[in-house]
């Protein structure tokens, strides 16, 4: 766990090129692996759930099936943090887990070659490099990319029952 | 395929037949024991050789194969029962039980214990009929021998039996067979011969369509023909020996019977004419020895539903195709789409109801019929879940027999409402309690026969185990008619382990006592129980359960403990109620009333505590708003409703704004994609599609403590504010 980034970097040569799921956090773009992602919808009736950390959402039913919503914008404490029309729940399967999470939109899907993805620099506090799987440069545009698994399953984001709680 | 996709199917069927077993044994009557149960017991034993032979579980064959000797000799009159006997039988099922375990987790049977039960076996059949078994020289002579010896080994009974015993002539081993077809069409004939064909050389054939005997040389084993010819011809239409049998004298033919078979009848429903004896079905030609291994063998087949002339193993071969084996998971997937059809369907309700056209009559009716089918199906599939508690109350009598002779006590077992159904996933967890309640009662309830018999009492104890149905529970009931519970005893216990009692407490409460911790009133510690360690577990599983236990007890006339479960776990009488706009279910087992409070009921205590007075009764109160951070809820507290809640025996006021009715709800886990919230249980899904969550009643109120200390801690005298981060699982 030494060097995570340059692992990252390593692993994504070995393989051919990857597909990203593009989504915007206000001004941000980032990228997570499209196979993780199950399906994409609107952000409609959450309930609530008491004393859970402020970028828990609570938790809505997905057809029979009790999820968890977590507004990504909160947890990177983005400044704007807005429910309209726009703003899109992004359903992903993690483990054996599923997971919603809060985005202000979704552009498209990308291919990214090995080349095309950078190891993440040592950087920002919000969203340690632990949970970066590179970043990806596109001409003039850059990915941030998610390792959502990593992410999703830490301790941090109170998701999952944990001993360190 | 492969072979091992089978071990589970045979694991499975073995238990049950174990079961099956151990049932009878102890059904049995030693001084006239009934023919049919005998058999019964044989069979088994013979089917769990055949399965273990197939699979190649060389040591649980040859247990099985030894044991269905000695049963087999028992069925024949030959071996007199007695209870010592039957103990042994008893002790080579839960020997068997062990090798199966063993199998099954892919580990080694205990060899140790294999040879002992084989010398046990060996002795009796020694002592009770003067003659050894057969398939024993194998194992006596290299018991340390891993690799068995084929002699009790044959997974082709035929071609192996010959190492058996010292009479080669009794079985076929240059496997030699002759097949018989009687009253096989000509059509159906050649089929069958071309059949024959694939398996071995034929050698002869002759005969007509009343019998057609063909003589074939083959390898393959006497039950791989049947299975191949029961395609084609039913079972009675078919008969394989083997091509002689020669006569030999009657110890060889009963060895005989057991290892190799010199001649075997498949008959699935053995000819009417044929007289009362299995032997008599056997070919007119034969032996009287061989006809009396038919005897043995006839019965069971290769493994498949075993046939008999008595109408009695018409219910077990009927039980065994209608039904099948289905994984919990499938259920379950299949109970949870039912609850999103009818969580649709109530959606669809909602949106019609609002529908004020009366051109809709149509749609109406529709959903009408919608309405009631979904509600039919699943009250169908929930029912899928349900197993009878005969499920549950099957494993007592083993036990109560066990302990009723360690204890030296005459204990008569009855049980009543075997076939009330219970939700599995209850019943696998009911049993640990109900054991240690069947312990109890043994050992500290009922008294010995002696002083039984000093009371005025029979000098047989009398235990029942009973299960009935009461509205939307199960009521599950131990009773015994022993001493019943001493109340001074208990409350001399009590004040030694510092309990708050007194002498004017009721009954009931003083047999409340025996639920604390750490609490036993046996005047010894037995290995059966009185450790201390075990009302309160019991009374604890079975409020996990969504249930409760309670004793009522008579001095001298006996005990009666009650359990009361709700039938499934998967559907929740639920009180749905309000707190600002966010809607929470209250499992309607836990609320005792609800009313609205008096301001003058209302007393403030040290800090910002309050409790309300109900009927005498200082009731802490917790307003739910506080504990789970509701925004915009009712503050006042004579504006908000009071429901009275119980939750492991803590009474409590929970302040709500408004009750908004009573429903069932599907209780949808929480913590499948999530975690455990505190003061919660579950979630559920209502009727628009929104998810509700269930409140956890005794969490809540540790929730609330616990909120209002690390309030008290961070802002004293401040205004209560939510401060999600503050409460954390514990």
């Amino acid at each position: 766990m030494s060097t995570p980034n340059t692992n990252a970097a390593l692993a994504a040569t070995e393989e051919q090129n990857r597909e990203f799921l593009v989504f915007s956090l206000g001004d941000e773009e980032y990228g997570i692996d499209i196979l993780k992602v199950q399906e994409i919808r609107g952000y409609e009736n959450v309930t609530r759930i008491a004393n859970a950390p402020d970028f828990i959402k609570g938790v809505t039913n997905l057809r029979g099936v009790i999820v968890p919503i977590v507004d990504l914008r909160i947890k990177f404490r983005l400044e704007k943090v807005e429910y309209g029309g726009q703003t899109v729940v992004i359903v992903l399967n993690v483990g054996d887990r599923i997971v919603g999470i809060v985005v202000d939109g979704v552009s498209d899907v990308m291919t990214l070659t090995p080349e095309q993805i950078k190891p993440a620099p040592e950087f920002g506090v919000t969203l340690s490099s632990d949970f970066l799987s590179g970043l990806g440069s596109l001409e003039d545009r850059m990915l941030v990319l998610v390792d959502i698994d990593k992410l999703l399953t830490s301790d941090e984001m109170a998701l999952v029952d944990s001993v360190g709680e | 395929m492969d072979i091992t996709d089978f071990y589970d199917t045979f694991f499975e069927e073995a238990e049950e037949l174990l079961a099956d077993m151990e049932r009878h044994l102890l059904a049995i009557d030693v001084d006239d024991p009934d023919a049919e149960q005998l058999n019964a017991i044989f069979r088994a034993a013979h089917s769990i050789k055949g399965g273990a032979g197939t699979f190649g579980f060389d040591v649980l064959q040859q247990t099985t194969h030894l044991f269905e000797n000695l049963l087999d000799h028992a069925r024949r009159g030959e071996l007199t029962l007695r209870r010592d006997i039957v103990d042994t039988f008893l002790e080579t099922k839960d020997m068997l039980h062990d090798q199966l375990d063993a199998y099954r987790s892919d580990d080694v049977p205990d060899r140790a214990a294999f040879d002992r039960i084989c010398r046990t076996l060996q002795q009796l059949a020694m002592e009770e009929i003067g003659q050894a078994l057969d398939g024993a020289d194998g194992m006596s002579s290299e018991p340390e021998s891993p690799a068995l010896e084929p002699a009790a080994a044959p997974d082709d009974e035929a071609s192996s039996a010959p190492d058996a015993g010292a009479e080669p002539e009794q079985a076929p081993d240059d496997g030699r067979l002759v097949v018989s077809l009687l009253g096989v069409g000509d059509k159906d004939r050649d089929l069958l011969v071309e059949e024959l064909e694939q398996l071995g050389e034929i050698e002869a054939r002759e005969g007509d369509t009343d019998c057609y005997r063909v003589t074939l040389e083959t390898s393959v084993g006497r039950e791989d023909i049947e299975a191949v010819m029961c395609f084609i011809v039913e079972p009675e239409q078919l008969r394989v020996e083997a091509a002689s049998a020669p006569p030999a004298d009657e110890s060889a033919a009963s060895t005989a019977s057991g290892a190799g078979v010199t001649e075997e009848v498949v008959a699935d429903k053995p000819a009417p004419a044929s007289g009362e004896t299995n032997a008599s079905e056997a070919a007119p030609s034969s032996s009287d020895t061989a006809s009396q291994s038919d005897a043995s063998e006839a019965p069971a087949g290769a493994g498949k539903p075993k046939p008999s002339s008595k109408p009695k193993k018409k219910a077990k071969s009927g039980g065994e195709t209608s039904s099948i084996r289905v994984s919990v998971d499938k259920v379950d997937q299949i109970i949870n789409l039912v609850g999103e059809l009818i969580i649709t369907q109530s959606m669809l309700d909602q949106t019609v109801s609002e529908l004020e056209d009366v051109n809709h009559t149509g749609l109406n009716n529709g959903l009408n019929l919608l309405r009631r089918n979904a509600r039919d199906l699943q009250e169908a599939v929930m029912s899928v879940r349900m197993v009878p508690m005969d499920y549950v109350f099957s494993r007592y009598p083993r036990l109560v027999r066990d302990l009723a002779g360690k204890l030296e006590k005459d204990v008569e077992l009855v049980t009543e409402g075997e076939s009330t159904e219970l939700d599995k996933s209850l019943t696998e967890r009911i049993i640990d309690p109900l054991t240690h309640l069947v312990r109890n009662s043994l050992d500290h309830g009922l008294e010995s026969p002696e002083a039984r018999e000093a009371a005025g009492k029979p000098r047989t104890g009398r235990l029942t185990l009973s299960a009935q149905h009461q509205g939307g529970n199960i009521l599950i009931e131990v009773i015994d008619d022993g001493a019943g519970l001493d109340r001074d005893r208990i409350l001399a216990k009590a004040r030694s382990n510092d309990l708050p009692v007194s002498d004017s407490m009721s009954d009931d409460e003083v047999w409340q006592l025996i639920f604390a911790p750490g609490f036993s009133t046996a005047q010894e510690v037995s290995d059966v129980s009185g450790r201390g360690v075990g009302m309160d577990v019991v009374k604890r599983n079975i409020q996990n359960m969504g249930g409760h236990v309670e004793i009522a007890s008579v001095t001298g006339e006996g005990t009666t403990t009650r359990i009361v479960l709700p039938l499934t776990l998967a559907i929740l009488d639920g009180m749905s109620i309000k707190v600002g706009d966010e809607v929470f279910i209250l499992p309607l087992s836990a609320v005792l009333e609800s009313l609205q409070p008096d301001k003058r009921d209302l007393y403030a205590m040290a800090g910002d505590d309050v409790v309300l007075k109900v009927r005498d009764e200082y009731l802490p109160v917790v307003p739910v708003h506080e504990a789970l951070d509701v925004a915009g809820a009712r503050t006042e507290l004579d504006e908000t409703i009071a429901v009275i809640v119980q939750g492991e025996g803590r009474r409590y006021a929970l302040l709500v704004d408004d009750l908004i009715g009573q429903q069932q709800v599907v209780v949808k886990n929480l913590e499948t994609n999530y975690r455990k919230v505190p003061g919660v249980s579950a979630a559920t899904i209502l009727g628009d599609g929104s998810v509700a969550l269930i409140l956890d009643i005794a969490d809540l109120h540790r929730l609330n403590r616990t909120k209002k200390e690390a309030r008290r801690g961070r802002h004293p005298g401040d205004v209560p504010t939510p401060h999600p981060k503050e409460v954390e699982p514990s």
